[in-house]
């Protein structure tokens, strides 16, 4: 294979204004993670925990393998989009590995509003709950929520993908045999009593746990009947009488051992439908990506940089590499799985399309998984851009991107604009996994862009009615344009509504792609069948 | 020369004698019993034959049986080894009645030893000096009262059969010799089927000195310097060394020629080991003889140069000596140091166990390892508790003192209690290396023996959490996709760390540790404490750095038990996991057996009052007796076993219950 010579000065001015700004963009990450991390708050949590109950991170802590990586999900969901803060939209996910297989965790956190489902925890649950089906990967719920959260309902009842969905979505994984297992800590009211009861196998702790469909304020209004709630769904009424729960737990760690050999008795096996090899690190220092790529979207760099700092070896072997130049693409590993990369590095032209439809083809039919470096402001316009067919070409791309059955990982590494979103595979277009870096941005065009355009539009309106707009007038009109999108396109906002799965540290991409990839790889290859081609 | 023969023995005697024979081109049939069907001594042998169950009275003790043995395979000689049958007078003489060389003495020279109080007789009238005591016949308790009161306390109650320490008793007064006499009468009858006792003066400040005697068949009798065993424990050898350090030409000389005196006295024919006590003033006085080889025999090796059993051989066959007595020479120093599983901290208390790791230091021209045990063989409760001789050699004793040190470094063992440590403190304490030897040498200098931790509890937590973390690492990956970054075992988190954590447990006290990993190092939290930590685990060598501090440990990691070895020491520490298992741990009151082994007495019965110190059962296990006490005033409520019954260890032998006392 061929190594990648990156060639940067890192004691040049500008690597290290660029370091200093994408460090700076890590931390402020890492501190907005460490607020989420918290859930509810230190009262809320101590409350939590004088119960003897374990927050949710370390009952998923104690439910990985010894020192299992976790690949969290939808870290921001819910990040500033209510009146009230929800970390973390008040459910834990990710994945990780329990007892040698690879499972999609999914716990609620109590000390966030009693664990309630707002519109995005239910979107989060669903995403979750979308990775596992489409990965074949077991799902494990850490259940301990008062169900949905009731001013919220209209967003989050009635509709398709509201919270039925969850329900229904349990039945159809178990009937394709991915294993769902219940763990019931606390509160499991009303809908949510469906978890445990949709569940393979259900495991409640004593004291803690309880399942009904009405708890006893709502049994007392309806019936009369005075009951508690250990009377009424807990661990003894369920595991020995009811059946509804399968096993008796004394406490939190104690079901999350019993949910650790539940998971060693599923028999499973990874599929690994492709040929790894031993891991090798990357040859150069995977933090030199802050220096390389920095936040200014408006500056270039060689995105063959930032592939040597995720790369097996720095090992890349190009494909087409003179031809549609402002795409990269090229076969490497990462930690020992295979990938296809296709990566920005400028614009997209007729070329550049056609290259990355072929190239996805290639890929397909070795079933190599795909990883996307997405850094676009679109495709070319123009005249003669247009004449040559670039929108055919485009399409090409976009029809490979779509009907690709391999893996598909996508990173936003810059901009993420208009038809070059779709290109290169956007959320829209299903990728297993879709990654942010904290300097990304993503609309629909550059905010100047759309400010210039929505100015054009209206300066051609005044001047046909004859009057007149000055600089100033216009800089005024398209200030809040490019606010509103800068706001918008920002990762956090884009991360707060889950357009993506998670804003990431650049510096841990390779290990993101990996884990990411990894989980992808517990299911089968399925062969891709594109539809037709503009020729 | 035979051209083979047949070892009536098992353990490192019966692979030490296997592997002399095999360089002499002679065939080896070795005998087994259930315990030891697949023991080292039973591979090593050109054929063996099973002869009994696991209970030595049943196999290595069955003379008829290894006769037969001998017959069916036709090997010309029987060689004994040491205990078992080796100074068993029958046996001898049904070896030479069924034309079996016996690679000893004649049985009459085995029954003149054998009975410690004959022996004496015939030494005082060779000439040979002997300690103040009694040695007669007459057992009568009152009679034996008023001779102790004549040789004076402290003296020495010893089994006229005995040897290896059972059956004795030193009795400091008067008061103390009834209790005394009973015990050891009871111990001696239970080992020897004889409970005669001798009494002796005890010397406070004596020392072992023991002459290597050799004498064939034609009248020829020399000494091969001599041996000091002084350090002793349990009145059991645990470390010798040759020559005995500040002996004086004239009086070794003298040792030396009273020894072969003795031999000739009753006509000695083989190796055989003439024990005296040795007192600062040069005096020596006769103890016993041994009609054997003693298990300490590989330091007069070292130091002459010559073979033993080569000897041994050569003499059983009828040839005359290999040297003359001018033709002996020494050179250098060696010292041994007896392995065994057991548990100093518990008065040497005899330990059983797997050997689940095992490395030893590698053999030259100055260090020798006789054992007859490998990695994952048990020392189970039938046999000797001895794991292995551990001999070194040097120019100086000094030097040879420095070897030891080192060897016992190199020494290390997991999954049993042993002796290691103790001995490398002992070896390692400034009165051995002066040679101030005295056969109170353990008792007088505890303080040093039973030295602190040569680690700090901290830094080897340190070293024990980057072992765990290492070897999890290095563990077979366990699912169909090998390399998957999901079985790194780093504990990694998107945007943030995790430090896992890692409960230690030493003793009774858990350490609660977090590891913070990045970049393959670690940071590990130990209460307010934080170790920078570099560690790299090949097989079972870690090589650390802590906070700079560069060092390496060998260590076994098996079921979550970690040993650690650091210069001599080990570091024992358990993976502290939490288990879900509720069921009520045993009520306060009652008594546990110790170890393995079998009920010998019952003193007491259901309903009975006892008081706190009152010995209640009496157990023996590797042919020592213990007693099992009242921990307080009660009442025994329930007794569980009967007299004869084997128990395991930890099993619950009595209840008491104390709230019944008043």
């Amino acid at each position: 294979m061929t190594i990648l010579q990156s060639k940067i000065n890192p004691r040049s001015d500008e690597f290290q204004v660029n370091h200093q700004a994408m460090a700076d963009a890590v931390k402020d990450l890492r501190e907005k993670v460490d607020k989420i991390h918290q859930g509810g708050g230190p009262s809320y949590q101590k409350r939590h925990t004088d119960r003897g109950k374990l927050l949710p991170r370390e009952r998923i802590n104690r439910l990985l393998d010894e020192g299992s990586p976790f690949l969290e999900i939808g870290q921001f969901a819910a990040y500033n989009v209510y009146d009230e803060e929800v970390p973390a939209a008040g459910v834990v996910a990710g994945i990780g590995r329990v007892s040698g297989t690879e499972c999609m965790i999914i716990a609620n956190d109590a000390t966030v509003k009693g664990g309630t489902y707002y519109p995005l925890t239910v979107k989060k649950h669903l995403r979750a709950q979308e990775i596992a089906m489409a990965n074949r990967l077991p799902c494990i719920y850490l259940v301990d929520s008062g169900g949905a959260n009731l001013p919220q309902q209209d967003e989050v009842f009635p509709d398709r993908d509201h919270f039925g969905r969850i329900f229904y979505n349990q039945a159809r994984m178990s009937a394709d045999d991915i294993p769902q297992i219940a763990v019931v800590m606390g509160l499991c009211t009303a809908g949510g009593a469906y978890v445990p009861a949709m569940a393979d196998e259900s495991i409640i702790v004593r004291n803690q746990g309880t399942i009904f469909l009405a708890g006893p304020p709502l049994v007392k209004a309806a019936t009369g009947e005075v009951v508690s709630a250990e009377d009424l769904g807990g661990a003894d009424v369920h595991c020995k009488v009811s059946g509804v729960a399968d096993h008796y737990a004394e406490n939190d760690a104690h079901a999350l051992e019993i949910a650790r050999r539940s998971v060693a008795n599923l028999n499973r096996r990874k599929p690994v439908p492709v040929e790894v090899q031993k891991p090798k690190a990357p040859l150069y220092d995977s933090e030199e990506i802050y220096g390389i790529v920095g936040t200014d979207l408006r500056k270039q760099f060689d995105v063959r940089d930032v592939i040597a700092r995720i790369v097996d070896g720095s090992e890349f072997d190009e494909f087409k590499r003179y031809y549609g130049q402002t795409l990269v693409t090229g076969f490497a590993h990462i930690h020992g799985y295979p990938v296809g990369i296709i990566a920005n590095n400028g614009i997209l032209f007729s070329e550049s399309a056609q290259k990355g439809a072929h190239f996805i083809e290639l890929c397909c039919q070795r079933n190599i998984p795909l990883l996307f470096l997405q850094n676009i402001t679109g495709f070319m316009v123009g005249q003669k851009h247009e004449a040559e067919g670039i929108a055919k070409h485009g399409a090409k791309m976009v029809m490979a991107v779509a009907c690709a059955e391999v893996p598909k990982i996508t990173v936003l590494i810059g901009g993420s604009y208009g038809a070059g979103n779709y290109g290169m595979c956007g959320r829209a277009y299903s990728p297993d996994f879709l990654w942010m870096w904290p300097n990304a941005r993503i609309s629909v065009m550059g905010g100047e862009q759309a400010a210039g355009v929505l100015a054009q539009v209206r300066r051609e309106g005044m001047e046909r009615k004859g009057q007149t707009w000055s600089e100033e007038e216009e800089a005024e009109f398209k200030k809040p344009i490019t606010e509103k999108y800068e706001h918008q396109g920002h990762p956090y906002y884009a991360s707060g509504r889950l357009w993506d799965d998670g804003v990431i540290d650049p510096a841990q991409t390779r290990e993101v792609v990996a884990l990411s990839l990894s989980a992808t790889l517990n299911r089968p290859a399925k062969p891709t069948r594109f539809g037709v081609f503009r020729m | 020369m035979f051209s083979k023969i047949l070892i009536a023995n098992r353990g490192e005697i019966a692979c030490r004698v296997i592997q002399t024979a095999h360089r002499m081109g002679i065939r080896c049939v070795a005998v087994y019993s259930d315990a030891d069907a697949s023991a080292r001594h039973v591979a090593m042998a050109d054929e063996a034959f099973h002869i009994g169950p696991a209970a030595s009275a049943d196999s290595y003790l069955r003379g008829d049986k290894i006769i037969e043995v001998a017959r069916q395979s036709g090997a010309q000689a029987v060689h004994p080894g040491y205990g078992f049958l080796s100074e068993n007078t029958d046996f001898a003489e049904a070896c030479e009645a069924n034309g079996i060389a016996f690679i000893g003495p004649p049985s009459s020279a085995i029954a003149a030893m054998g009975s410690k109080s004959a022996a004496k007789a015939i030494m005082e009238k060779a000439g040979v000096p002997l300690v103040p005591g009694y040695h007669g016949d007459d057992q009568s308790p009152d009679l034996l009262r008023a001779e102790a009161e004549k040789c004076g306390f402290p003296l020495l109650l010893k089994a006229v059969a005995g040897g290896g320490g059972k059956g004795m008793r030193v009795v400091e007064r008067m008061s103390e010799f009834d209790d005394a006499l009973a015990a050891a009468q009871r111990e001696a009858k239970n080992a020897f089927g004889n409970p005669d006792m001798l009494i002796e003066r005890y010397l406070t400040q004596p020392r072992h000195v023991e002459i290597q005697v050799f004498c064939d068949q034609h009248g020829n009798g020399i000494y091969l310097a001599e041996r000091d065993c002084s350090v002793q424990r349990r009145h059991q050898k645990v470390l010798e060394e040759a020559p005995a350090p500040g002996l004086s030409e004239d009086t070794r000389k003298a040792m030396g020629e009273a020894a072969v005196r003795a031999a000739k006295a009753i006509n000695y024919v083989g190796a055989g080991t003439v024990e005296f006590l040795y007192d600062v003033d040069g005096s020596f006085f006769f103890m016993e003889m041994n009609t054997r080889l003693q298990v300490e025999h590989p330091v007069t090796e070292m130091v002459t140069g010559q073979d033993l059993v080569e000897w041994q051989l050569k003499v059983a066959w009828g040839e005359t000596l290999p040297l003359a007595q001018e033709q002996v020479k020494t050179r250098g120093h060696a010292v041994e140091a007896r392995i065994y599983a057991e548990d100093p901290d518990q008065d040497f208390l005899p330990a059983t166990g797997t050997l689940r790791y095992l490395s030893t230091p590698d053999e030259s021209a100055h260090v020798r390892v006789d054992t007859g045990v490998t990695e994952g063989d048990e020392i189970s409760i039938h046999y000797d508790p001895m794991i292995a001789k551990l001999i070194v050699w040097d120019e100086s004793r000094d030097q040879a003192v420095n070897r030891m040190v080192q060897a016992l470094e190199q020494y290390r063992i997991a999954g049993l209690k042993t002796n290691i440590r103790f001995l490398h403190a002992a070896v390692d304490s400034q009165p051995f290396r002066a040679a101030e030897l005295t056969t109170n040498f353990i008792a007088s200098h505890g303080d040093l023996l039973f030295p602190k931790s040569r680690l700090d509890t901290d830094k080897a937590l340190v070293l024990a959490a980057g072992f765990v973390l290492e070897q999890r690492k290095s563990a077979e990956p366990v699912t169909a996709d090998p390399w998957s970054p999901f079985g790194r075992k780093n504990s990694w988190r998107l945007n943030s760390e995790y430090a896992q954590p890692l409960k230690l447990q030493v003793g009774d006290e858990v350490h609660e540790l977090k590891l913070l990993e990045r970049d393959d190092r670690y940071q590990v939290f130990v209460g307010d404490s934080v170790y920078h930590l570099n560690a790299r685990l090949d097989d079972d060598y870690l090589q650390a750095v802590i906070n700079g501090h560069r060092l390496s440990v060998h260590g076994n990691l098996h079921n979550d038990e970690l040993v650690l070895f650091y210069e001599g020491d080990t570091f024992k520490c358990t993976v502290y996991r939490e288990t879900y298992d509720f069921e009520e741990l045993a009520g306060e009151g009652s008594l546990a057996a110790p170890m393995n082994g079998a009920v010998v007495a019952i003193q007491a019965k259901a309903g009975d009052r006892v008081k706190a110190g009152d010995t209640l059962v009496i157990m023996e296990a590797m042919k020592m007796e213990h007693a099992i006490k009242a921990p307080a005033d009660g009442v025994v409520s329930e007794i569980f076993y009967g007299e004869g019954d084997q128990v395991a260890e930890g099993a619950e032998l009595i209840a008491i219950d104390t709230e019944e006392a008043d």
